[in-house]
């Protein structure tokens, strides 16, 4: 993840470069020079978006960055069509190879591709606008800024003469190559495309059944794959039957391959090849594999549990996160003292396409071509190219459509995997798949965490000073999915503060999980403060805002696509006063035994404020009835069937994790399997979802992720304020909640 | 050699026949809109219908299946129910990823077949068999109902 840092600081100086179509027609391609460093090797990298337009008038546009259901595919083109004045019913989307270099970067990861693409995406469309009307200027002699265009056509008001794109084409690429910083952008009032709520671009195809996943690679000749690698994390081939394995029906090969690069690329394991996956995958059984399990052959949850408590009771952190005032004064003359401990489990990510990726060694040329469902296909090829020894542009990483993500596949073992399989099979295709064990066993997690929280009251119930002891795991290396950020609110806005860490060893592979980080520090703070304001006699929503009281915002800050906005209060206090309205919190008159709980949290750029309405059988079942949510990501939606199925989405997939969702070690493996112990949302229990979404003068921003954390949290506050009982453990117990 | 009717067409294929449908369907006949999810039956992307009942692919071995009826997501177009279906898909723009669609699609299908004027919870019933891990439920509801209102005008 750091190296996608690096690799996504765009210029905003843009250059656009035209030239004319064989049988004529423009193809205009934006390049965006000035890239300090391309994601792979130091030379220059562009961004190149295409834009090509045929003499009939069909428009192609390149959909650049991967698609993993968060509707990048349709909402990206959909920008450049805006300011192209492109008729939309005749724009095709194309997925883009991965080329950085052309491209500019390509990832799905962050909630980055809506403020990295808002601005430069428009200004490719408007280019064009601009090169077809001056083209359509000059055939008519009059000057270009008299003419009008909308959905494809070129008018000249005066005379109303009308020319179409597809007309006009093959002139334009030959008109004056506008500068893209340049280049004038349309007023928002005037936006026909953006707004609009427009389908998915390849759903026609997929209720169709038609191939366009990863897996629905096929290729003349190509072969299956199935991996077997240890259970336990960290461990190391000793020996296998190969031999056995070989002799069970249509398997064609059966070879070990030796790990390298560490869990995110390639880790000891071997292949079984057959014709058919099934065979594949159940030849395994007869492997009768040895490992070496090493010291990691001993660690367990319970472990880890059992070491993280011990640590929290010491009072100790290993190592200092924040300091600011003097904390322990202000416990030490505290009229209240608010102490609890908080912990969340490791999760899984379980996209519903399992890892696969399909490769071909060709042995003439040297080149590793994959067909990757990935979402950080740059990367990919980078990693594969160094591993492989070749150099980056001998590896060919076709970008499919991805059976979902959600930062599963931002890690590309998968693809390290299927390359280092082909290379043993030169010029036959093999396409590898894990099993739903393996996706489940052999995860990169969301990493377990632990939480003292304290908070030191006065009399008048104010918060004086604030600790947290964070125990989490010594994941040193790279991007770390379960830092906390030293100033985790409320940090900015307490006078006294301590904020310390301790870290435990461990071999488990670890990741990104949609909103990383986020998803636990939510439900922790958030929880923690709802009690801090039950102590003060108040409620989380009043305490929320009493803390930002008179709070300026932040100044911006350099993010990874330029200046971003820094925190704002004032649009904190927007959406909690939304949400409280919507939710008549405090009014609301509900249904016996039913009660309301609150959660606010800012990530990934956009503020969410949620309320749910929650009930608790008395076995303990937990029944989420709706949820309220009241969201700022800046100015636009850009597609608002996309944006509402997001947020939908992600408060599902939030109240999956507070109900019911854990990942178990024992002896250094994961206990889990399938979706019977991995027990995801399925529709009987999602609840009705309220939406608005409370527009602010920012630039817009990313939604894949944002409307997810604070949906856990006020689950957890709900059911504390129907049946009196914290919930400071995740999932929630059903055994404690229960009343009978 | 194992014989299967899918779509109307008689195939015939070498595989044993504990082979599960799926894999057939997949990587012997290249029919690759049946999708994989677990393997167990557990989260019904997989689905097809046989002799019009949704049914797991990936559990029923092909042995079991000699002279019934198999009909898969490639084939839902051609009967007027599953074009509502399809239909309604995209006027509710259902899908996040899509990759379980297929299987939401084939147990809507053998639902409103037989049962054209579901309520809501007879429609969460005989759907909570399939897992939408991107949690479209709220859409995929709406659009059953809405093929059900449309398959009113219809005869299935």
């Amino acid at each position: 993840m750091s190296e996608l840092a690096e690799t996504i600081a765009l210029s905003r100086r843009t250059l656009l470069k035209a030239s004319v179509l064989a049988g004529g027609g423009l193809m205009l391609t934006a390049t965006i020079p000035g890239i300090a460093k391309a994601a792979t090797g130091g030379r220059p990298a562009t961004l190149n978006a295409f834009i090509t337009i045929a003499p009939d008038g069909s428009i192609t546009i390149v959909g650049k960055n991967p698609e993993i259901g968060q509707g990048i595919k349709t909402m990206l083109p959909m920008l450049v069509a805006e300011e192209l004045d492109a008729d939309w019913n005749r724009v095709a989307i194309v997925q883009g190879d991965s080329d950085a270099r052309k491209y500019g970067p390509q990832l799905a990861g962050g909630s980055f591709a809506t403020p990295m693409n808002w601005i430069p995406m428009r200004q490719v469309g408007a280019a064009g606008r601009a090169m077809l009307v001056a083209a359509a200027a000059k055939r008519w002699g009059v000057d270009p800024s008299t003419l009008t265009a909308s959905k494809s056509v070129v008018t000249n008001p005066a005379n109303g003469k009308t020319l179409t794109y597809g007309e006009l084409a093959t002139e334009a690429a030959s008109s004056a190559v506008p500068d893209l910083g340049k280049v004038k952008l349309k007023d928002d009032k005037d936006f026909t495309i953006i707004g609009r709520k427009i389908g998915g671009i390849d759903s026609p195809k997929i209720v169709h059944g038609q191939p366009i996943f990863g897996l629905d690679t096929r290729l003349p000749g190509m072969v299956y794959a199935a991996y077997e690698r240890s259970p336990v994390f960290g461990a190391k081939y000793v020996s296998a039957n190969l031999a056995a394995a070989k002799a069970e029906p249509g398997i064609i090969d059966v070879f070990a391959i030796p790990g390298a690069g560490g869990h995110d690329e390639l880790v000891d394991g071997i292949a079984v090849i057959s014709k058919n996956w099934w065979l594949a995958n159940k030849a395994r059984s007869k492997l009768a594999v040895q490992w070496d399990n090493g010291e990691w052959g001993s660690h367990s949850t319970k472990g880890y549990d059992e070491q993280a408590r011990a640590f929290m009771a010491s009072g100790k952190p290993a190592e200092s996160l924040n300091q600011k005032g003097d904390s322990a004064a202000a416990f030490a003359s505290a009229a209240k003292v608010v102490d609890a401990q908080y912990h969340y489990p490791f999760l899984a990510h379980v996209p519903m396409e399992p890892m696969n990726c399909t490769a071909q060694w060709h042995s003439k040329t040297g080149t590793m071509e994959l067909w990757a469902p990935s979402q950080t296909p740059n990367g990919g090829q980078t990693s594969v190219a160094k591993m492989l020894g070749v150099p980056e542009d001998k590896v060919v990483v076709h970008i499919t459509r991805s059976g979902g993500g959600f930062g599963r596949r931002l890690i590309n073992d998968f693809m390290h995997q299927a390359a280092a399989i082909a290379q043993k099979m030169p010029d036959t295709p093999v396409q590898l798949l894990w099993s739903r064990e393996d996706d489940v066993r052999t995860d990169h997690y969301r990493p377990a965490g632990w939480h003292r929280l304290r908070a030191a009251l006065d009399a008048n119930g104010k918060i004086t000073g604030f600790e947290d002891h964070f125990v989490t795991f010594d994941l040193s290396g790279g991007f770390n999915p379960a830092a906390m950020p030293k100033d985790q609110f409320p940090a900015n806005f307490v006078p006294n503060l301590s904020y310390g860490q301790t870290k435990m060893k461990t071999a488990v592979p670890m990741g990104a999980l949609r909103a990383p980080a986020s998803n636990a520090l939510a439900f922790a703070f958030q929880s923690f403060l709802d009690e801090v304001a039950h102590e003060a006699g108040t409620d989380l929503p009043t305490l929320l805002l009493s803390l930002v009281d008179g709070a300026e915002a932040d100044p911006p800050q350099n993010g990874p696509f330029g200046k971003q906005a820094g925190f704002d209060p004032a649009r904190m206090r927007a959406v909690i006063k939304k949400a409280v309205a919507m939710s008549d919190w405090g009014h609301a008159s509900l249904p016996q035994g039913h009660a309301l709980g609150f959660g606010y949290y800012y990530s990934h750029l956009g503020h969410f404020a949620e309320v749910a309405e929650v009930s608790v059988s008395k076995s303990g079942q937990v029944s989420v009835h709706n949820v309220w949510v009241a969201g700022d990501v800046g100015s636009h939606i850009i597609n608002p069937f996309g944006a509402l199925n997001q947020v939908q989405g992600a408060v599902i997939d939030g109240i999956g994790q507070a109900l019911s969702l854990a990942i178990e070690l024992d002896k250094g493996a994961v206990t889990n399997s399938n979706f019977h112990n991995y027990p995801v949302p399925r529709m009987p229990v999602i609840p009705a979802i309220h939406v608005e979404f409370v527009p602010s003068d920012n630039s817009p921003t990313g939604l894949g992720e944002p409307a997810l954390p604070p949906v856990i949290p006020a689950v957890t506050n709900a059911v504390f304020a129907a049946t009196g009982k914290r919930v400071r453990s995740l999932p929630m117990d059903r055994a404690l909640l229960a009343t009978a | 050699m194992v014989k299967l009717t899918i779509n109307g067409e008689t195939r015939s294929l070498d595989v044993p026949e504990d082979m599960p449908l799926l894999w057939a369907l997949r990587d012997e006949l290249g029919m690759v809109g049946t999708k994989f999810g677990c393997g167990m039956g557990l989260c019904g992307a997989c689905t097809v219908h046989v002799d019009g009942v949704a049914t797991r692919s990936c559990s029923a071995p092909v042995g079991t299946l000699a002279g019934k009826k198999i009909s898969t997501i490639e084939h839902l177009g051609e009967t007027p129910l599953g074009k509502a279906l399809q239909k309604a898909w995209l006027d509710v723009d259902v899908m996040q990823c899509g990759y379980c669609q297929a299987g939401q699609l084939m147990t809507a299908s053998a639902l409103l077949a037989k049962n054209p004027n579901p309520s809501q919870a007879e429609v969460d019933s005989a759907m909570q068999g399939n897992i939408c891990r991107c949690a479209c439920y709220g859409r995929i509801r709406e659009a059953i109902q809405m093929a059900a209102k449309e398959g009113a005008t219809i005869h299935v």
